[in-house]
């Protein structure tokens, strides 16, 4: 364990270095305090509701955000310590290959954690601070935001690994990881919605379309958002969609789990079978 | 001696290249050993196999006493390595990479700085590695390799492009080490870079090894003619074609002659050389450089004892 949190610990320090901790909470936050003061317009000076206007925005921000960010970060973890020859050297240590993946996922996620905390927190002081009344349900809808928005990262820094361990070349890896961004971000629900329409829900209804929606991860973080409680979910339009049990909250953040737990274990597979 | 790294009928395959073929050998404390081959020859791959960073395709590998691909940890502790082309983060200080290493290997933060200061690098420790040059890069890659008090010190082409003074350095530190029974192999592509430093050389060729001994062993089997350079004003050619009519001569020019001399004919020659009484200015005895010694090997592929 001491071995996973030195890793770990070098990674936030790397971060902190080249700037990437501070660049990524200063963006986070930056969009965050747009959001807030701009998307508070609508409601007008009346703004009861302002945090949950935030929590729809800024989700849906997030959505494409967050997924590169986190890529940006993880796809060059391997395959780029072992063009530069630095990950030859950290294998010759009584470390364990496992011990270095699990050791620099816990620092990236320190990183996008931090990011995603200050950056978006930073939104509500400034909300709070102005004089804007919050209710209870709209702190812990922001509050489940923030926590959801860091395991939507988690996962696709998983996936970034798993990408990071099957390339080859680190061009190879960027590119696949601007290509699986494009897909889930963008192409699935596309083409998820043109089936939809095409098909009209004589086959693709109930349970093989809840399914499909947790074959993205993307898609469970938007559920689990803009489908939420209260004022929230009737904000995005989408609380009609989230009665189905298999689209639960926990449903669904237990699909975001499994979709950083899975990559991240085949990521190791992966890393173990490689041979420098 | 007891054996600190054994290896053993050692095959190792990437594909359809054999990077070794069937190589063993027995390396013990206290000797500093030269792994000396042509780019390819195989010198990495044997690091790489001692480190258990690669599996052999055949053969053994034990390195003080485990399998190092067992994923046992305990071996690589007392083990220091500094690879061919070291890199480190460019964002880190000298100091911060050290210190991470030295979490690794479960050092105290007391070694780092002494280590620093033993390999030069006391002053630019707290500049960042980006900064370094290629010297101080290798500088603080012998700084790591050396945390934890090695048995066994694995340094891939260590010397090249070094300069004159860091070399005399690393030496020292080898030297040291050596005394205190740490068994230290040395990779490099030319026997010429050692300097005679090793006591024992291993020479590769192509996956396979063509020669392991002592440089004076070494010398002994390849039988390679000493030069024996004479200059005298006038009749130095008829003095070499009558005297020595066993041994090439080779005219230099007017004045000078060259003979070369088969191992055990040298001072056979040289008495000569005094007897005849021609007036001779000048002898020049050359032995066999390192790098004649070398190619002679690469040339032989024969396997010595």
């Amino acid at each position: 364990m001491s071995n996973v949190l030195t890793v770990a610990r070098k990674e936030v320090q790397e971060g902190l270095r080249n700037c990437w901790v501070l660049a990524t909470t200063l963006l986070l936050a930056a969009l965050a305090l747009t959001l807030a003061f701009l998307g508070s317009a609508p409601t007008g000076n009346v703004g009861v509701r302002a945090l949950d206007v935030v929590v729809v925005s800024l989700s849906s921000l997030t959505i494409f955000l967050l997924p590169l960010i986190a890529l940006l970060i993880s796809h060059d973890a391997i395959v780029g310590e072992m063009e530069r020859g630095t990950m030859l050297l950290l294998l010759s240590y009584p470390v364990g290959r496992r011990q270095v993946l699990l050791g620099k996922f816990l620092g990236h996620l320190a990183i996008l954690g931090f990011a995603t905390l200050v950056g978006y927190g930073a939104a509500a002081v400034a909300l709070a601070l102005s004089g804007t009344p919050v209710e209870a349900g709209s702190w812990t809808a922001f509050a489940s935001m923030i926590g959801s928005s860091i395991l939507l990262g988690a996962s696709f820094v998983a996936i970034g690994y798993l990408l990071s361990a099957l390339a080859r070349e680190r061009g190879t890896a960027a590119g696949t990881a601007v290509g699986i961004w494009l897909v889930f971000v963008l192409i699935y629900d596309m083409a998820l919605l043109g089936v939809l329409a095409v098909d009209q829900g004589q086959t693709l209804a109930g349970g093989l379309l809840d399914a499909l929606l947790l074959l993205n991860p993307t898609d469970a973080y938007r559920l689990f958002n803009l489908g939420g409680t209260g004022d929230v979910g009737a904000f995005s339009g989408m609380s009609g969609l989230t009665r189905t049990a298999a689209l639960s909250p926990p449903a669904l953040l237990a699909a975001l789990a499994a979709w950083t737990l899975l990559p991240l274990g085949l990521a190791a597979l992966v890393f173990d079978r490689r041979e420098l | 001696m007891t054996a600190t790294i054994e290896i053993r009928d050692v095959v190792k395959r990437f594909g359809k290249v054999e990077a070794v073929r069937r190589v063993s050998f027995v390396l013990a404390e206290g000797e500093t050993v030269a792994l000396v081959g042509h780019n390819g020859a195989g010198k990495s791959t044997l690091m790489k196999l001692m480190l258990g960073l690669i599996r052999p395709t055949a053969g053994s590998v034990w390195v003080l006493g485990e399998d190092p691909a067992a994923g046992e940890f305990a071996a690589r502790r007392r083990l220091g390595y500094l690879p061919e082309n070291v890199a480190f983060n460019a964002a880190l200080t000298g100091r911060e990479t050290l210190a991470f290493y030295a979490r690794l290997k479960r050092e105290g933060r007391t070694a780092v700085a002494p280590l620093l200061d033993r390999v030069g690098l006391g002053p630019a420790a707290d500049r960042r590695v980006g900064t370094y040059s290629k010297g101080m890069r290798q500088r603080l890659g012998l700084a790591q390799a050396l945390l934890g008090e090695p048995r066994i010190l694995l340094l891939d082409e260590p010397t090249t492009g070094l300069d004159p003074a860091l070399r005399q350095v690393f030496y020292e530190i080898v030297e040291e080490l050596r005394g205190r029974g740490t068994t230290v192999l040395l990779s490099s592509h030319a026997l010429t870079e050692l300097e005679e430093r090793a006591g024992r050389v291993v020479i590769m060729n192509r996956g396979v090894m063509a020669a392991d001994g002592t440089l004076d062993a070494l010398r002994r089997i390849a039988r390679l003619p000493t030069r024996i350079r004479l200059t005298a004003e006038t009749g130095v050619h008829d003095l070499a074609d009558r005297l020595w009519t066993d041994c090439p001569c080779r005219r230099v020019d007017g004045r000078v002659v060259e003979i070369e001399a088969a191992p055990g004919r040298k001072m056979d020659i040289l008495r000569g050389v005094m007897a005849a009484g021609t007036a001779v200015e000048d002898i020049e005895v050359v032995p066999p450089t390192l790098d004649q010694l070398y190619a002679h090997f690469l040339r032989s592929q024969g396997t010595a004892p």
